[in-house]
């Protein structure tokens, strides 16, 4: 099982509440990513938002200054919203990196969890399932061929045009993800990509049911082997009790659901939620070593995936927080979750 | 085809010509405009420049870069112009009002290079050299083919005084000889020997892409290439 | 003759990041080209040069397709070097996207990111992103406008006929500098240097032929737009990007370019039927006045110097890796440059 974490660079708050710089968080952000590198965490993803409380717009710059820093951790994004993208350019900004890193890059997409790139890039959050397909098909085009030929209706046709650099080892791993729909576990199947759920609520176990869903649509379609596999991104942060690990990760969840409530008529958020979803069966990772290691070995049990990483820095957590869970994942939580892999296994 | 010529044979009448340049005008300053404006001025020419952009803009300009031009608007710069060069970008020749250079000896010193500026109807949809096409358009001018195979570097560095030994020369095509016979002697002026390679349908050989363009040569050896090009059995 | 800036002179590299090439003359992979470049400009941040830039190209012998990427990875493993673009080609590019890579990087680079926005001196990108070239000169001047509104505040509202239009949203990470230094680079004709001076930004003029001490009067004429537009002040500045090579020996230097600069004029021959590359032109160029900076340290010091005394510019970078130059040739000159040249010209520009 591989461990790690994801990130929207969120930015950190200053003691009255009001938000520190875009700049910052982003340092931040890097920083923490080196830090996951040095204390031999798996993986680290970057996903793309474009608000003042989630500065991290550009993945595939995260994820090239990364790899620049960085040893052995592989790299993603967590997700790249490519229907407001351009394939081609998210390609060549991952290629550069897996170059520079030596092979260590890979690429989700997905829908995203929010909906600001779509004003900001000039799209109808109407087309996204268009702009979806099409791109996702041109992504895997450029990712598979040097010299591509494409046309599509979200996009200026290619005709026989390089697109460079190559991937360090010919193609990069291409996942999709998804918040768990079952249409998405279909067509990822049906593609025979790798399927990556991102988890925030509910019982996760819930998901296995999807999990068997895009194996099963996968095999049906033919598809086989190495590349046929689920990772699970979840809320979580480790620290060195379960109440820290409550009282740390609070504030910030706090933030996170009443800005976002806000934005999307949430109701104000229910501590009594908070601590169900903080417990077994649910879905906030965020306890002790001990805690996060069974839960994840819990989950194993159910969708056999073989990548959880959680989303620690919500809402302006510390980031000394931040820093001291990605080191309590690694040199705590992964040899516990080994061991119990091992026992269950 | 008719045998080429060389131009000594038409120089021989240009003094019957009823005026001998004496006002230049360049439209365009980008880096070919001011080369050839800065040549001419040089040269002794009274020299206007125009180019699109702020009036202010283009005098600034001129102060700086061509010393000695004076900057107009392309009406009046043309206006009592004896000559007018266009050094616009070739995608924009269209720009340049037709009516305004009508009677005018007109030096169509662009090129067109698709790979560099891209692809313009005009020139794909049509089989004829580039000036033809550009003359169709000022079709009350005498266009003048020539300037457009020599670097705007090299403008001002090769121009060497008359009866230099190897001194270079440029090629020059137009269906009108007395306005090719003008422009020779201004690009002797200029410092350069001249070729009169024959009607517009001739600057094929010296458009992008041929050994004319590519290099440079002396009176002799051009119009050996110019042979070698427009009569490939000799 | 201009003042010398209290710094005295920038020095730094450019590249395209050209892939090496095997004995046989066949292209090594894009990854590795890509993996020297990043390691080049580790090094030049290691022996003190002051800036490096990446161009933006889309073919397999030039493949840093994405200055942006390059210049976040080297952000993240650099401590001193400025790092910018040269050029990232803005017409075919979202102005957004470009704006929110620079900040990123500028952001963990700790503020030392600028972009340099021009036409670049290839065409790839028109085809491969859906523009025509013909119209390129609006797409320039729409996307130089929305970058330099992007730019200079966190919400951004816009509208042209190139790209969608922007209702006062957020464009984030903002820069750790408050804004981005945006270069306009031009290959030196006039209009483009009346257009940086009027816009009051800074101008990099890309010399890759003829005299460079020509450019003076396009600097004259910068400086006297600018002026007359009402801009001054430390913003209004000079640099210029030039082939270069340095070697311990004039001739170790003349040799090592040549066959790279030989690669470049044949795809050229190939692609824009420039005439075939000759020796002997060649080696006039690499000596004064003229325009390649291949030589020894004193050789290139004295001629930066002497550009200088034309140009007034405060930075001077080489492109020295063309046409798959041998990568350790490349790391070599990168570190002479550091170590020999700059302390040269240091004490060439006290002495003036």
């Amino acid at each position: 099982m591989e461990l790690g974490a994801y990130s929207f660079g969120d930015t950190q708050l200053n003691p009255d509440g009001s938000l520190r710089s875009t700049a910052e968080a982003i340092k931040n952000l890097f920083d923490a990513i080196v830090l996951a590198d040095s204390a031999g965490l798996d993986y680290f993803a970057v996903g793309e938002h474009h608000t003042l409380e989630m500065p991290a717009s550009s993945p595939g710059s995260m994820i090239a200054a990364a790899a620049g820093a960085t040893k052995q951790i592989r790299l993603g994004s967590g997700v790249s919203v490519i229907s407001t993208d351009d394939p081609v350019r998210v390609f060549q900004q991952f290629a550069t990196a897996d170059a520079v890193s030596g092979g260590r890059v890979e690429i989700t997409a997905g829908r995203g969890s929010s909906v600001e790139s779509y004003p900001l890039f000039g799209y109808n959050l109407s087309d996204y399932e268009r702009l979806f397909e099409e791109k996702l098909e041109l992504l895997m085009r450029v990712n598979e061929q040097e010299q591509v030929t494409w046309s599509g209706t979200t996009r200026s046709p290619l005709q026989d045009l390089t697109v460079v650099p190559r991937p360090v080892d010919g193609s990069l791993p291409l996942w999709v993800g998804t918040g768990g729909s079952a249409p998405s576990s279909v067509r990822a199947g049906r593609l025979g990509l790798p399927i990556s759920y991102g988890i925030i609520g509910g019982a996760p176990h819930r998901f296995a049911a999807l999990s068997d869903l895009y194996r099963r649509t996968a095999e049906q379609a033919g598809h086989a082997g190495a590349n046929i596999k689920v990772s699970v991104a979840a809320l979580g942060l480790v620290a060195p009790t379960k109440q820290e690990a409550l009282e740390r990760f609070y504030p910030g969840w706090r933030n996170m659901h009443t800005q976002l409530g806000k934005l999307r008529g949430w109701p104000a958020p229910d501590d009594n939620a908070y601590l169900a979803q903080a417990h077994a069966p649910g879905a906030y990772y965020v306890g002790d070593p001990d805690d996060v290691a069974q839960r994840i070995v819990h989950l194993h049990g159910f969708m056999g995936h073989m990548r959880h990483f959680l989303q620690m820095d919500i809402g302006g957590l510390p980031q000394e927080h931040f820093l001291e869970s990605l080191t309590l994942l690694a040199t705590e939580v992964k040899p516990r979750v080994e061991r119990l892999i091992r026992i269950e296994g | 085809m008719a045998e080429l010529r060389r131009l000594e044979l038409v120089s021989s009448t240009h003094e019957k010509q009823e005026s001998v340049v004496q006002t230049i005008a360049v439209l365009g300053v980008g880096r070919v405009g001011s080369a050839v404006a800065r040549t001419a001025l040089a040269a002794g020419y009274d020299t206007r420049v125009a180019g699109s952009g702020a009036a202010e803009d283009i005098e600034l300009l001129a102060e700086i870069v061509i010393p000695g031009a004076r900057a107009m608007t392309a009406t009046d710069a043309v206006s009592d112009a004896d000559l007018v060069v266009v050094a616009v970008p070739l995608s924009k020749y269209r720009s340049v009002d037709a009516s305004m250079l009508a009677g005018k000896t007109v030096v169509d010193a662009m090129n067109y290079w698709p790979p560099v500026d891209g692809q313009i109807a005009d020139f794909e949809e049509d089989i004829a050299s580039t000036s033809e096409v550009v003359s169709r358009y000022f079709s009350g001018s005498r266009v003048v083919k020539t300037l457009n195979h020599i670097g705007y570097h090299e403008l001002e560095d090769d121009g060497a005084p008359s009866g230099t030994a190897g001194r270079r020369a440029l090629a020059i095509a137009s269906d009108d000889e007395a306005a090719a016979a003008a422009v020779q002697d201004v690009l002797d002026r200029f410092g350069f020997d001249t070729v009169y390679a024959g009607p517009l349908a001739t600057g094929r050989a010296f458009e992008p892409g041929t050994a004319i363009f590519n290099g440079a040569f002396s009176q002799n050896d051009l119009l050996r290439e110019l042979e070698l090009n427009l009569h490939p059995t000799h | 003759m201009h003042e010398a800036s209290p710094l005295g002179m920038e020095l730094g590299v450019y590249s395209f990041g050209d892939t090496q090439r095997n004995a046989d003359g066949t292209l090594r992979a894009t990854a590795e080209a890509i993996a020297n470049l990043h390691e080049a400009i580790v090094l030049a941040d290691a022996v003190g040069l002051d800036y490096f830039g990446v161009g933006e190209h889309h073919t397999v012998d030039m493949p840093a397709s994405s200055p942006g990427a390059m210049v976040a990875a080297a952000a993240g493993a650099t401590q001193q070097i400025r790092l910018g673009s040269s050029v990232t080609v803005l017409s075919t590019d979202d102005p957004v996207r470009v704006f929110q890579q620079f900040a990123t990087a500028d952001a963990i680079s700790g503020g030392r990111v600028e972009i340099t926005a021009g036409r670049g001196s290839s065409v790839e990108s028109y085809p491969l992103f859906g523009y025509e070239l013909s119209d390129h000169d609006q797409l320039y001047a729409e996307k130089l406008d929305l970058l330099m509104t992007l730019n200079s505040g966190e919400r951004t509202s816009w509208c042209g006929s190139v790209r969608s239009g922007i209702d006062d949203l957020v464009v984030v990470p903002r820069p750790v500098q408050g804004s981005l230094p945006i270069w306009l680079g031009t290959g030196g004709s006039a209009p483009s240097t009346v257009r940086a001076g009027r816009l009051g930004l800074p101008v990099s003029y890309g010399i890759i032929g003829g005299i460079p001490a020509r450019f003076g009067r396009l600097a004259d004429l910068y400086r006297a737009t600018a002026q007359r537009s009402g801009h001054h002040g430390p913003n209004i500045k000079v640099s210029a990007g030039t082939f270069g090579l340095i070697a311990p020996t004039k001739k170790d230097a003349v040799d090592r370019f040549y066959p790279g600069w030989r690669n470049l004029q044949l795809l050229m021959t190939q692609r824009r039927h420039w005439p075939e590359p000759e020796r002997a032109r060649y080696e006039e160029q690499t000596h004064a006045p003229f325009a390649y900076y291949v030589g020894d340290p004193d050789d290139v010091a004295e001629r930066i110097i002497d550009l200088y005394r034309h140009l007034g510019h405060m930075r001077h970078f080489f492109q020295m890796d063309l046409g798959g130059l041998p990568h350790e040739h490349f790391l070599e000159a990168i570190t002479l440059l550091g170590t020999e040249v700059k302390p040269r010209v240091q004490r060439l520009i006290d002495r003036l």
